[in-house]
């Protein structure tokens, strides 16, 4: 029996870093802004954002870009089928697509966002308002479509099955 | 009409809607 260990480890690579950009991402949105908003108002926000938000912010962000990279590797000869929505792809072509959003709003919004935000970069106040409102949307737009993006990542696994998809 | 993303339940029922806008368009038109 030959066995297909390349794409065994990429299953499990793509699982174990994703649990870390999606884990963070929860992170970021049901813990971090809340936490902010009253460390704030407290005078202790900078604790947060000095030693917290730019750890969590490096590993969110290459975990994000591990997790489409294993995916990628997973689909391997499958990548285009998936994408183009080929009949036996629709989940998981749509659940690529989804991850692939989401990868592009950490790298292209949340990210450069967050970097004026911190003061990693300069920016005037008006610009870290508007940076803030455009890196919180994005990350909020990315837990909305983890619901969707998971569910159909997920699909091969049950839902075949049980309804029918 | 308030954004849902801003509240954490409005970017979760958010989330649940479109699985299940995705769910029926994958089943009958793709």
């Amino acid at each position: 029996m030959e066995y297909d260990y390349f794409t065994a480890i990429m299953r499990f690579t793509h699982v174990v870093v994703g649990v870390a950009w999606i884990g963070l991402l929860y992170y970021f949105n049901f813990v971090q802004v809340p936490a902010l908003k009253n460390a704030n108002a407290d005078g202790t926000a900078s604790g947060i954002t000095k030693h917290v938000a730019p750890l969590a912010l490096l590993w969110f962000r290459w975990a994000a870009l591990a997790t489409w990279i294993a995916g990628a590797a997973l689909l391997g000869a499958n990548f285009v089928s998936a994408f183009s929505l080929d009949t036996g792809y629709e989940a998981i072509g749509l659940g690529s697509w989804l991850g692939t959003i989401m990868l592009f709003n950490v790298w292209v919004l949340i990210w450069p966002n967050q970097q004026k935000i911190l003061g990693m970069k300069p920016a005037s106040d008006s610009e870290k308002t508007a940076a803030r409102r455009i890196a919180f949307l994005a990350s909020r737009t990315n837990t909305m479509l983890s619901i969707p993006m998971l569910f159909l990542m997920t699909n091969g696994l049950s839902h075949k099955g049980l309804i029918g998809l | 009409m308030k954004n849902p993303l801003d509240s954490i339940l409005g970017t979760i029922v958010a989330g649940v809607i479109l699985t299940v806008v995705f769910v029926y368009l994958l089943k009958n038109f793709i």
